[in-house]
């Protein structure tokens, strides 16, 4: 099933201490239609992760309100509405592997899927389902997810996440700390779950050759606030808002610029992937 | 979790945030001490100006330090309660054998109340302006003396430095195992107690596991840049003992005068 995310001016702080923080979310109001893979980005601070937690019910907003399909988040909000949230957003943490804890891989699959009242043999197969959907082999399951290496911890919390059947995932950064090349697998493998199944997707990414590649739409975050919402195209099109905001481009686009710079050649589009960097170069001739 | 005040420090720029930590230390564990002078209202009146004045001088405000008492109030309570019904003396309200509520029982109750809070309250001034950092160093400094007598006192002090300064990260990390279990449909504080510890296990076990790790790496890397534990080892940051730390002293030495002197005028109650 699809579902649309609503952000109509949520405003949002925590509670730090005695004090309450100042607004980690200013006024947001966001809009992600369905099936969308949309990326996040912007500086550490910016509000990225707190934007991800309200999608989530875990931090509550103080004004405004968030809609998930039909469900509705609001300040003071009863236990069923936000298990019922959690439910559908799945919500993949910085450095997942931290929530590991079961003794074996399937069990620690199978608690998210037991807390939302699967029996225990339906969830025994969700898990199957999800741990090659992460690409790991079905024989890690009855493995200590502590044995594990680091990628394959990654993934195993990820298939977690995976196996409460969300109709959303929301992602914080989840290459973080990885090769590059398991960086760029999960990268692939969740930009197929977007594809194949229709998950509506959002990403919190510092990378912005992942957003070229992965990414329908772009939002950009800034002190709070997300300061622009387009197409990923259009976003990287908007030279003085990209220096103005501090955003880099894709390497892609980076080259273009140079080349354009120093050789006076002038592409005929703007090349966020090697892909299309490649095919205008062709076009031009220059290879 | 967020919510607790007492052991907390909240960064400013008071005269008591200025203070020594050893003067502040000091300061306040004789406090603690010279509260059991009092005995009649006079006396009671004055530390509790006194102690007004010391949260008014820590640029605080008073609803900080309230909050701080709240999560103890009910131990407050009970103890005020055991002091009524088992204090006799004057006039006798309700008497069943040995429980009795009598007027000495009344105000012994409301000046262990008092007295509670003071304590509660004059401890939450010290960790609020002193850096956990410089409450350990205070610590180390007062306790050196026992190092003629073999106590382990720089031990302890990196024990209890390193303990504070992963207290922030342990909390930051509840936390965020926290919001991902309950992103898995974890319910916390909900259902029988069986059912309560159960939700416990996945928020101990990741945090058991880290927190193993990170002591093995913390180890790991005292070791490679050379620590060992029978070196003798200079400080970078240096205690200063200034003007107003012997102020505070002698703010102390004048208070114990004023009691001791309203205490004698005074009318004591037993
Ligand atoms: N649990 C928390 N308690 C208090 N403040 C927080 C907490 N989490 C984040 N913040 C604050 O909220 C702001 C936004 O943080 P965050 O949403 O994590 O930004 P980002 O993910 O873009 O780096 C920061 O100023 C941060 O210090
Ligand atoms: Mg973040």
């Amino acid at each position: 099933m699809v579902m649309e995310i609503k952000l109509d001016k949520v405003t949002a702080d925590y509670q730090l201490g005695p004090m309450r923080t100042p607004r980690v979310l200013d006024a947001v109001d966001i809009n992600l239609k369905p099936g969308t893979f949309t990326a996040v980005v912007g500086h550490t601070g910016a509000g990225k992760s707190s934007l991800l937690k309200v999608l989530n019910g875990l931090l509550l907003p103080n004004n405004g309100q968030v809609m998930v399909g039909d469900t509705v988040i609001k300040q003071d909000d009863n236990k069923k509405a936000l298990k019922a949230i959690r439910k559908r957003v799945g919500m993949v943490f910085q450095f997942p592997e931290a929530q590991l804890f079961a003794e074996t891989v399937e069990k620690d699959i199978c608690f998210g899927p037991l807390n939302f009242g699967v029996s225990l043999s339906k969830a025994k197969e969700i898990a199957r389902v999800a741990i090659k959907q992460v690409g790991l082999d079905e024989s890690l399951l009855s493995k200590s997810p502590f044995s594990l290496s680091g990628g394959q911890k990654r993934r195993v919390a990820i298939a977690g996440v995976l196996a409460m059947e969300p109709d959303i995932l929301v992602l914080d950064e989840p290459g973080a700390g990885l090769d590059p090349t398991g960086k760029k697998e999960i990268l692939s493998l969740i930009s197929s779950w977007n594809r194949t199944k229709q998950l509506t997707t959002v990403l919190v990414t510092h990378d912005m050759d992942d957003v070229a590649r992965f990414a329908d739409d772009v939002a950009v975050m800034e002190k709070g606030q997300v300061v622009s919402h387009d197409t990923v195209r259009n976003t990287f099109s908007n030279q003085d808002q990209l220096d103005k905001w501090h955003i880099d481009l894709p390497s892609a686009r980076r080259f273009q610029l140079k080349l354009e710079q120093t050789t006076g050649l002038i592409l005929a589009a703007t090349c966020l992937t090697e892909e299309e960097l490649a095919d205008a170069l062709i076009k031009v001739g220059l290879v | 979790m967020n919510k607790l005040i007492l052991g907390r420090y909240l960064p400013g720029d008071s005269w008591l945030h200025d203070l020594d930590p050893r003067a502040k230390l000091v300061a306040g564990v004789y406090f603690i001490l010279i509260l059991f002078i009092a005995n009649n209202w006079q006396t009671y009146a004055l530390l509790w100006l006194f102690t007004l004045l010391v949260m008014k001088l820590s640029n605080i405000p008073y609803r900080v330090y309230i909050r701080g008492v709240r999560p103890l109030i009910w131990l407050i309570l009970f103890t005020v309660f055991l002091q009524i019904l088992f204090t006799a003396g004057g006039t006798i309200y309700i008497d069943w054998g040995i429980i009795t509520i009598s007027e000495f029982g009344l105000i012994n109750g409301v000046y262990i109340f008092f007295r509670f809070v003071m304590i509660v309250f004059i401890s939450t001034v010290v960790t609020l302006t002193t850096k956990p950092i410089d409450l350990t160093d205070g610590i180390n400094a007062l306790l050196r003396p026992l190092k003629k007598f073999k106590v382990p006192v720089d031990e302890w002090s990196l024990m209890l430095s390193i303990s504070l300064r992963f207290i922030p990260n342990l909390l930051d990390e509840t936390q965020k195992v926290m919001d991902a279990q309950r992103a898995r449909g974890s319910e916390f504080g909900e259902g029988s107690l069986v059912k309560q510890m159960k939700t416990l296990v996945p928020i101990f076990l990741p945090l058991f596991v880290s927190s193993l790790n990170r002591a093995e790496e913390l180890a790991n890397g005292m070791e490679v840049r050379g620590y060992q534990a029978s070196g003798t080892r200079s400080t970078f940051r240096q205690l200063k003992w200034k003007f107003q730390d012997t102020i505070c002293l002698m703010a102390m030495i004048g208070l114990t005068i004023a009691l001791v002197i309203l205490r004698t005028s005074g009318v004591a109650f037993h």
